[in-house]
């Protein structure tokens, strides 16, 4: 589909149109993030911390990879 | 710099807002969970190289992403069953949308080539300004705009061009159907 502009029986009020859709996208995109933002930390977050800073090694204990960023 | 009582509060209160970031960009909240741990353990490994003073959300959001994109590389198979499974990790679904709504724009959005989607949503959802956003994902702030825009077009091409109601999960028709006639 290469025409860029699609001529339909209803053409579309460009501007006023487009700005209203892309509040629309925000807003929905905002909504999707804010509510996993609102769940706030997880336990397993906050007791990974705990530990870590208790010099235990949650993730030897995990199994998680050791390496490091910024090596290679 | 060394690991302070402040820094880690810090660290702790950016956990929200990656975990948002992780299941944003992959749409699995079991391995966005995954994916926020190691995030914590890297950093909290190499704090020594965060600078006092700079951006610690946007110093956390890269390694998420670069994280997110060397394990994506490995796991592309299993891309295929995210579908469904980004709902399930909230609580409720946003009180403005409705639940079809929503899920029509969760699917949109995880069509979306990965590159567009996570410019899209560090700048439209977590808030980052261009240049930050740029830095994160390591490329010129021009770019960040343009995939910005393209993502943008393309998800009001997929949800609200000529109508929504009549479309099934497929968003493969929807953006044929956007870019042409019936």
């Amino acid at each position: 589909m290469k025409d860029p502009k699609p001529l339909t029986n209803k053409p579309a009020p460009k501007s006023g149109l487009n700005s209203e859709i892309q509040a629309r996208i925000g807003h929905q995109l905002r909504a999707m993030y804010d509510d996993v933002v609102k769940q706030g930390v997880p336990d397993r977050f906050a007791d990974l911390i705990r530990k870590l800073d208790a010099g235990e090694t949650p993730g030897a204990e995990e199994g998680l990879p050791q390496n490091s960023i910024g090596r290679d | 710099m060394p690991l302070t009582d402040s820094l880690r509060d810090e660290i702790l209160a950016s956990v929200p807002s990656l975990r948002a970031f992780a299941i944003s960009l992959s749409g699995k909240s079991d391995r966005a969970d995954d994916l926020v741990q190691e995030t914590l353990l890297r950093a909290l490994a190499n704090i020594d190289s965060f600078q006092p003073g700079s951006n610690l959300p946007a110093w956390l959001f890269t390694i998420l992403r670069n994280l997110f994109r060397s394990d994506y590389r490995k796991r592309r198979r299993e891309v295929e069953d995210a579908e469904g499974s980004y709902s399930k990790t909230l609580k409720s679904q946003p009180a403005q949308s409705s639940h079809l709504e929503f899920e029509e724009f969760r699917t949109a959005l995880e069509k979306l080539p990965q590159d567009q989607r996570e410019a899209l949503i560090l700048v439209g959802a977590s808030g980052f300004s261009y240049e930050d956003a740029a830095a994160i994902c390591g490329c010129a702030v021009g770019t960040i705009k343009s995939r910005v825009n393209r993502a943008r077009s393309k998800l009001s091409a997929m949800l609200y061009v000529d109508g929504t109601e009549d479309f099934g999960p497929d968003s493969t028709v929807r953006a044929v159907i956007g870019g042409g006639g019936t």
